[in-house]
């Protein structure tokens, strides 16, 4: 039971992860029908501007003083943080939470990224074939990591967590098992509640507004709804914009789970449209269900005793579910038939 | 019948073609490319770009794991030389039966499916064959290590004839060593081989059902084709170039890692077709030349080079021009791709091999506006 | 099951289509003749296609059968059933559009000589001299000689069903399927089509056409099915479903 317990928590946070990017691609795929390679790159951009947010509170000043001496018997160095500088003891406080905090800044940052991206090089592919959009954008997302490589280099740069989130939380103790037994950092739990947020969030804003009403129905049916004069193509154009900030904001909250390095983008680009096509291409609540159940499934795979009699599942599980669904059932757990068939 | 018989247009092409891969260490100076090395890469990366293409090309299905196949060939190529013999014929014998067993089994599934479905299959696929690789496969694989070999491996025919000799024994072919410039002629050999074979695709009815599944499916199974082994074939075909060209990397330099199975590699060779023309026989060669040529030349650019190449701005200016420049060389070489590669698909999706056509018809076009030349024209989309 | 004539080609035995509650076909019976000319007319929605996609193996019906030449043909992929004998001709032209239009008509016949697969990679196809030959030929007979050369897809529309038409001929089916041959055609190409039609009915190729316009069923057809509402109301000759007071009303009172 606690085994269980603790697997199906392991899997959350990673599901999270993979049922935000999921879930903009399906956006991007349901509205723009464009299959968009350079999704994955869309979450690394945003584990960046946590990187770069912190980079710049972080840069730190540097002044000599000479009547300290440091060990090795050169002028003691004292760095400061500029933002320390400015705001004083605030400054700390927004280096301790720069993670969080540089969601401010992603937003819009993301959302810019996004429509100009949309405008400046997609909208010239909807007519063209699929062939042609993947290839467009798996470029895309090759300049994408290429341009952050070139400004961040090519390691990992490792983003802390705010000192009061490190640790984790006692949940089997806290539904009545043996304390102990099922612990989880709380920054993973943390993970988890924002994604189901954002995802929360994604779904309100489609149900409850207007807005997202008129995209749900150019979803289901572009024609008619531009028969009825409603402007689509600008609404997915901010439907791109959101899809960027989605998939932006999981790669923010992702940093100190991971550090991210330029290559990140595509490593969940390849998992996540695994991802999609278990979902069902097109399906909201495919992708988030397909995201949740195959980040749980790979932390069950991972279970030394699983692996101890299939050597290697947890290398390949995902894939494997991939495949199978794509031949059993192709149009996914949720998906509608025909979908993207040729 | 003559069964070698290639349309006169073609063997020209292939008589053409021969000159040029034979003479690379003569004309590739002047680009400061004629080490043998990099003339070993030209030609084996043309063998994956021209075979891959003749899945790609011709029936338009875009795989993404076809470095997996390049990966088992290499693999197979190693165990080759540590079991067998040195001798690199049997290694590319055996990396071609194997990898195209491989594309057989994942073809025949991948196939199932066609369109993006695909392209996901094969991703999958692949990523698969490269996450074993790493790690429960390290017996066969070695890991992250790299299979190579070692003093001690059996090499059983090898020994039958003569003694273990000291130090590692490198492959050979027929006594002659596979390294520099033999190595080269050796490897360009197979590839214009490998050209005259998929030569023979391209002008065969067999080819042009290939072409034909492209163009319309629907067409194809209401015309009575059954379209799936032609496809499989096609796919199988293609794995088993890759394999070969795996072999051959392993037979240049005798070792094998799982990188090399990795999507990227994957997708290098979908940037080769598509940057070369896709579709055309000639143009994934120049494809797969290009980008070899830019990854070790351009790499090697450095800053130094750089303001020696500006010298001749005011020193203001090539400091700018220099910071600029020097992100899209060396490191950043891989970011010049990206932009080149976006650009050829945004307006140029036949590639170098339609921008040459579209070159020499603004010469061609006030004498002969022949009706036939829109034909070949068409790009693959 | 009704009994089959013994020269039937083609015999549509009792089919029943559903689609969920929808009853697309009901209760089809359906015999065609060796070399006659059927066609299956009837308005919108009436079933036509439905019935067509049946025959073809398109669709599955939810009960009855197809039976061509003593062969059932349901529950059979759409390349086996033209390997049988079966060419369809598509309401939108379909062909291979990045193909010369030689050798759109060269694929069927190499379809009819080398069968459903064959990896034939020795011979160039230029050296397939027979089969170009007999492709030639046949552009020759529905006078499309002069673009053989051309990209299929440059033509224009009524030429595009031109050579779709040359490329189910000149694999000499046994039971030639067009669906609505002449639409969206003007009215010189439809005459032009007709003619064609009428050029391969003296062949004695058996043909069933799916059709709207009156005219080119009524110069056409020898036998003539209504269909309405998925089922068939009248069945016969044309001058016999012409006075048919049933189809009157399906075509004038009833649909539309």
């Amino acid at each position: 039971m606690e085994t269980i317990l603790a697997q199906l928590l392991n899997g959350l946070d990673k599901g999270g992860a993979y049922a935000l990017i999921a879930l903009g691609l399906t956006l991007v795929f349901g509205t723009l029908g464009v299959v968009n390679f350079a999704h994955g790159a869309l979450f690394m951009l945003g584990a960046f501007c946590a990187v770069a947010f912190r980079q710049f509170i972080t840069y730190e000043t540097v002044t000599l003083d000479p009547t300290k001496l440091s060990p090795w018997g050169a002028p003691l160095e004292i760095k400061t943080p500029m933002a320390q500088i400015w705001f004083g003891d605030f400054g700390a406080v927004l280096i301790n939470w720069s993670v969080p905090i540089s969601i401010l800044l992603a937003i819009p940052v993301m959302l810019v990224i996004g429509i100009v991206m949309e405008r400046g090089l997609i909208k010239h592919f909807y007519k063209r074939a699929h062939m042609d959009q993947i290839l467009v954008t798996f470029g895309l997302a090759i300049v994408l990591q290429e341009v952050v490589k070139a400004i961040f280099g090519a390691n990992p740069i490792s983003q802390p967590m705010p000192v009061e989130l490190r640790g984790s939380a006692d949940i089997g103790a806290m539904l009545g098992l043996t304390p102990g037994m099922v612990t989880y950092p709380i920054w993973r739990l943390i993970y988890f509640l924002f994604s189901a947020s954002i995802i929360g969030a994604v779904f309100a804003f489609l149900r409850l507004t207007t807005f997202g009403m008129v995209v749900r129905a150019g979803m289901a049916d572009r024609e008619t709804v531009g028969i009825l004069g409603i402007n689509i193509d600008r609404r997915f154009t901010i439907m791109f914009g959101l899809a960027a900030v989605v998939a932006g904001l999981a790669g923010v909250m992702y940093t100190p789970l991971v550090p991210p390095n330029y290559h990140l983008g595509m490593d969940f680009l390849v998992l996540s449209f695994v991802v999609v096509v278990v979902g069902g291409m097109g399906s909201l609540p495919g992708a988030v269900a397909a995201g949740f159940l195959l980040g749980i499934l790979q932390s069950f795979a991972s279970m030394t005793e699983i692996k101890a009699i299939i050597p290697g599942i947890d290398q390949i599980i995902i894939y494997l579910v991939a495949v199978v669904i794509l031949l059993v059932r192709p149009r996914g757990l949720l998906g509608r038939r025909g979908v993207m068939e040729t | 019948m003559n069964i070698f018989y290639l349309p006169r247009r073609d063997a020209i092409t292939l008589a053409v073609f021969a000159l040029v891969v034979l003479t690379m260490p003569v004309w590739l100076v002047p680009f400061g490319a004629a080490y043998p090395g990099l003339m070993q890469k030209f030609a084996i990366f043309a063998i994956f770009a021209v075979g891959y293409n003749v899945l790609f090309g011709l029936t338009g299905y875009l795989s993404f794991g076809h470095a997996a196949f390049l990966g088992v060939g290499s693999y197979t190529a190693v165990w080759t030389f540590k079991l067998m013999t040195m001798n690199v014929i049997p290694a590319m014998i055996f990396a071609v039966i194997v990898s195209g067993l491989f594309a057989l089994a994942i073809g025949f599934v991948s196939l199932r499916r066609s369109g993006i479905y695909f392209s996901i299959l094969t991703l999958a696929f692949a990523q698969m064959c490269y996450n074993l690789a790493y790690s429960v496969l390290t017996p066969i694989t070695n890991g992250e290590t790299a299979l190579q070999l070692t003093m001690n491996d059996p090499r059983v025919l090898d020994l039958m004839f003569s003694e273990r000799g000291a130090g590692l024994p490198s492959p050979s072919l027929l006594g002659q060593g596979m390294s520099g410039i033999e190595a080269f002629y050796v490897v360009a050999v197979v590839l214009l081989i490998a050209f005259y074979i998929a030569q023979k695709i391209f002008v065969s009815p067999f080819g042009m059902m290939l072409r034909a599944i492209k163009s319309n499916q629907t067409r194809m199974h209401y015309t009575g084709f059954n379209t799936r082994p032609y496809a499989l074939t096609a796919f199988v075909i293609s794995g088993m170039y890759a394999g070969l060209a795996g072999s051959l990397l392993a037979a240049t330099d005798p070792l094998a890692g799982a990188e090399r199975m990795q999507w990227t590699a994957s997708g290098e060779v979908v940037l080769m077709t598509i940057l070369g023309g896709v579709g055309t026989l000639i143009g994934p060669v120049i494809g797969a030349w290009l980008i070899k040529y830019f990854e070790n030349i351009f790499s090697g650019f450095n800053d130094a080079m750089l303001h020696h190449t500006f010298s001749w701005l005011p020193q203001g200016a090539q400091d700018v021009v220099v910071a600029i420049t020097s992100k899209f060389v060396g490191e950043g070489w891989q970011l010049s791709l990206g932009l080149i590669f976006v650009l050829v698909v945004v307006f140029l999706p036949g590639g170098v091999m339609e921008g040459i056509r579209r070159f020499s018809s603004l010469f061609r076009n006030r004498r002969e506006p022949g009706p036939t030349g829109a034909l070949k024209t068409s790009p693959a989309e | 099951m009704s009994e089959t004539k013994s020269n039937v080609v083609l015999h549509v035995a009792d089919v029943h289509k559903r689609f969920g509650g929808l009853h697309a076909l009901a209760d089809i019976d359906l015999q065609v003749e060796e070399g006659q000319t059927h066609a299956i007319i009837g308005p919108n929605g009436a079933g036509k296609s439905t019935l067509l996609n049946v025959i073809i193996g398109k669709l599955a019906p939810s009960s009855g059968a197809v039976v061509f030449d003593g062969n059932v043909l349901t529950g059979r992929k759409p390349y086996e059933i033209n390997q049988m004998g079966i060419a369809r001709v598509f309401q939108t032209p379909e062909i291979f559009t990045d193909l010369s239009v030689l050798h759109n008509v060269m694929i069927p016949a190499l379809a009819r000589r080398d069968g459903a697969y064959k990896f034939n990679i020795l011979r160039a196809l230029e050296r397939e001299t027979a089969i170009r030959q007999e492709a030639e030929a046949m552009l020759e007979d529905v006078g499309m000689h002069s673009s053989r050369d051309m990209a299929a897809g440059s033509l224009s529309r009524g030429d595009k069903r031109r050579m779709e038409l040359a490329m189910c001929l000149i694999q000499h089916p046994r039971l030639l399927l067009l669906d609505e041959p002449t639409a969206g055609m003007s009215r010189h190409d439809t005459n032009t089509t007709i003619e064609l039609l009428k050029k391969i009915k003296s062949r004695g190729m058996t043909k069933v056409i799916i059709e709207h316009d009156m005219h080119v069923v009524f110069s056409l057809a020898d036998k003539i099915s209504v269909l309405a509402q998925g089922r068939i109301i009248a069945d016969g000759t044309p001058d016999q479903v012409r006075g048919n007071p049933k189809v009157q009303e399906a075509y004038l009172g009833g649909a539309h």
